[in-house]
């Protein structure tokens, strides 16, 4: 949605000073809480513009964001940001630590005042119908939102009630949830007791207790050992695919961005450098739909090479050392078209190494410097990655 | 805030404390219940050495119990009563009785009122025997006393009782408690909240912010009432502390102490980042408050600007209002002004903590 069109949902009404009778009008949203000056004699007085607080429309758009800045001082955390999340998607946001994604969500969920711009969360505004923005949204923030001395349901009961949901429709619902994440049996004990990953498994569907339209997951998996990274994130696709529920998903770990999210949002020093499908940023990096390969031939000999040259699928090889050669081929059967040959001119092949560019080469390209690290998940990158210019970098830090 | 806090603390506390044994200018009501010629005599001798003092502003009460009043309202710290046959015991050779009126709600005033009033009386007396003796030469062995001591000075306090520090200092105890138990309750509660994380949790919920802060205001009247009552019980049953007024006068004035404190507690919670700042804020609030509201030492022992002070701060009306109904047994009438001005300071702090907390909350 454009500027346009909320400016087409305004009231314009008028305000009478209560001093010396001056009549301005005024614009706004219906049932928004306003202060008018009197353009003749300065006075203030408060008014709310008449109606109910009405859905704007968003045009199938779960979140609309224009121009959203966030400044602290003189440091603008969020620097006038554009984009719009389609209903029934996982949109990531992908950065390093202190690009502003959360700033970002804090704005989104309500929590921090726009310096600047606007949005609309499931069709209301963040500003002037916060508080009808907060009924449709559920938040899981890098902070777990549940008291360590109650237990799972006494947390889920409590959230709930800030819902005003009454207490027999509570109590299926936290049941259900409970179920959803097959923890039942640990529903009547404190949250003190729990590991880290059951923790956050309550917390997420604490945030679902309202059955909201839009999730908001702040770094989700921060902490996390890899089982119950795993779990969250299996967690996260069900929720999306059996509630259609809108998720936006924070975090600086690129494959969690990768294989989770439809699309992906590239934050970097509070700006969006690149927005798209995970597959169409990685070809931001390779500039084409080719595939590089990395083979090791213990026998290479030139014969090889141009045999395979002269395949169509290959668009160029490049030998690396004596016994490693770079292809790029496109095609979905480039792979065995390529192994097919090697064989048939008596190849011994050693190794075969997909160099399909990664979040990080992206992230890279666009960014010229690495994602900074934070520790949290064991392991690395089992892809080792080609930058923009073709030449062999050691392995990203991030994942 | 490291060095300055102990200075202040050390000018705090020296400045407070009563820097002498005389009076200057205290508030001391006169009543003669005698009729006779020996009680006005009294009084002018008495007027002719406060003038050469100044160490009295006497008024006029006509009994006992109008002194008691005039004591509950703080309008005088001590009396002087001329008993009522004052005039003819000294004619018919007896002692005349001199009453000094002294409010054990303030132990060490009272103590320097009585030492200062008995020996300016005896003082007197002296003068008067010496006069007596004089005219009459020959006087017999009983009759002795009188002309050497004419007068007999006693005290008697508006309650019975001796002056007791623990009944001095219990009622501003609890208002101090209790404004603690607010200030860095408060505070702490909702920094806490932020710390863990589930401040963020309520407020992406469609509530009321200041239901927040509600809850959290509520949860700390308990607690402070609760302590309050612990050492009301604690002074009753250990230090012999007797409540004279009304009980239920004594708990809406404890809530009022905290209705009054509400507005700062939040206020310091809407400008604080973290439970350290708002630690040192509160400290550096709260202790001048502590020790010039006159929960320790008497507001009238203190000097003029320490008691100036000391009118801003809504404990010093808090302390003084438990103070004259738990030790004086006054009523509602008696401590209105302070009342009125507890719920003043409330509403204003309010008014000033309620937009900043909300502002604060969506920062």
């Amino acid at each position: 949605m454009t500027e346009n069109s909320i400016q087409a949902m305004k009231i314009t009404n008028n305000f009478k000073c209560p001093r010396c009778g001056h009549i301005r009008t005024y614009t706004g949203l219906p049932g928004e809480h306003r202060i008018v000056t009197c353009s003749s004699c300065g006075v203030q007085g408060k008014v709310t513009i008449p109606g109910v607080a009405v859905p704007i429309s968003t045009n199938g758009s779960a979140i609309v964001i224009s121009h959203l800045k966030k400044v602290f001082g003189d440091f603008a955390a969020v620097d006038d940001i554009s984009f719009s999340v389609k209903k029934g998607e996982i949109f990531g946001l992908l950065g390093p630590n202190g690009a502003g994604k959360s700033t970002i969500i804090r704005m989104l969920c309500t929590l921090s005042r726009p310096t600047k711009g606007s949005a609309t969360v499931a069709s209301y505004d963040i500003v002037k119908q916060d508080g009808k923005v907060r009924q449709h949204i559920g938040l899981v923030s890098e902070k777990m939102i549940m008291y360590d001395q109650l237990t799972a349901r006494e947390n889920l009961k409590l959230f709930g009630k800030l819902y005003n949901i009454p207490n027999h429709l509570l109590n299926t619902r936290i049941d259900e949830l409970l179920g959803f994440v097959r923890m039942e049996k640990w529903a009547d004990h404190r949250i003190d007791t729990f590991s880290t990953g059951m923790k956050q498994r309550i917390n997420v569907i604490r945030a679902l207790v309202n059955e909201p339209n839009i999730l908001f997951l702040d770094e989700p998996t921060l902490g996390l050992d890899p089982q119950s990274t795993a779990e969250i994130r299996e967690l996260i696709r069900r929720i999306n695919a059996e509630n259609g529920t809108t998720i936006i998903l924070t975090t600086h770990i690129m494959v969690e961005a990768d294989i989770l999210c439809k699309r992906i949002g590239i934050i970097d020093h509070g700006k969006i450098v690149a927005l798209d499908t995970p597959a169409n940023l990685k070809k931001l990096v390779s500039g084409t739909d080719a595939t590089a390969f990395e083979i090791e031939i213990s026998n290479l000999e030139p014969r090889m090479m141009s045999s395979l040259q002269s395949q169509s699928p290959v668009k160029s090889l490049v030998q690396v050392d004596p016994t490693h050669l770079i292809v790029r081929a496109n095609g979905s059967d480039a792979f065995d078209n390529i192994i097919d040959n090697l064989r048939n001119s008596g190849a011994k092949v050693r190794m075969v190494k997909n160099l399909e560019p990664t979040l990080e080469d992206v992230f890279l390209h666009l960014t010229g410097r690495e994602a900074r690290e934070k520790v949290s998940e064991n392991g690395g990158s089992q892809k080792r990655g080609f930058g923009p210019h073709g030449q062999r970098r050691k392995t990203a830090r991030v994942r | 805030m490291l060095v300055l806090m102990p200075l202040f603390m050390m000018v705090v506390v020296g400045f407070i404390f009563p820097s002498g044994s005389s009076i200057s200018d205290t508030p001391i009501a006169l009543a003669n219940l005698d009729n006779g010629s020996m009680g006005t005599s009294f009084i002018t001798q008495l007027n002719a050495i406060n003038n050469k003092t100044g160490m009295m502003e006497l008024s006029t009460a006509k009994d006992f119990d109008d002194m008691k009043k005039m004591l509950q309202n703080n309008e005088i710290n001590g009396g002087i009563i001329i008993s009522e046959n004052f005039s003819s015991n000294l004619l018919a050779g007896k002692q005349g009785y001199i009453t000094i009126v002294i409010d054990q709600s303030n132990p060490q005033m009272s103590v320097t009122i009585q030492g200062v009033l008995s020996k300016t009386i005896e003082s007197m007396g002296e003068q008067t025997a010496i006069h007596q003796l004089n005219i009459k030469y020959n006087v017999s062995t009983t009759q002795a006393t009188s002309m050497v001591k004419p007068y007999t000075v006693q005290s008697q306090g508006i309650i019975a009782g001796e002056p007791n520090y623990f009944q001095f200092v219990a009622p501003g105890i609890i208002a101090m408690v209790v404004m603690m138990a607010l200030m860095t309750g408060l505070p702490h509660a909702i920094s806490y909240e932020k710390d863990i994380g589930t401040l963020d949790g309520m407020l992406a919920a469609p509530i009321n912010r200041l239901s927040i802060i509600l809850g959290k205001v509520m949860a700390q009247t308990i607690r402070g009432m609760i302590q309050g009552f612990i050492i009301l019980i604690l002074a009753v049953v250990l230090f012999g502390v007797v409540i004279e007024g009304n009980i239920l006068l004594v708990v809406f004035l404890i809530l009022l102490t905290v209705f009054s404190f509400v507005g700062l507690g939040i206020l310091i919670t809407s400008f604080t980042e973290n439970e350290e700042t708002a630690t040192m804020v509160m400290m550096t609030l709260m202790f001048p408050m502590m020790f010039l509201s006159g929960v320790f030492f008497p507001l009238q022992q203190m000097p003029w600007y320490m008691q100036g002070i000391a009118h801003f701060l809504p404990l010093t009306y808090a302390t003084t209002a438990l103070r004259k109904v738990m030790v004086l047994g006054a009523d509602i009438p008696a401590v209105g002004t302070e009342i009125l001005i507890l719920v003043g300071f409330g509403i204003v702090l309010l008014l000033i903590a309620v937009p900043m907390f909300k502002r604060a909350m969506s920062r």
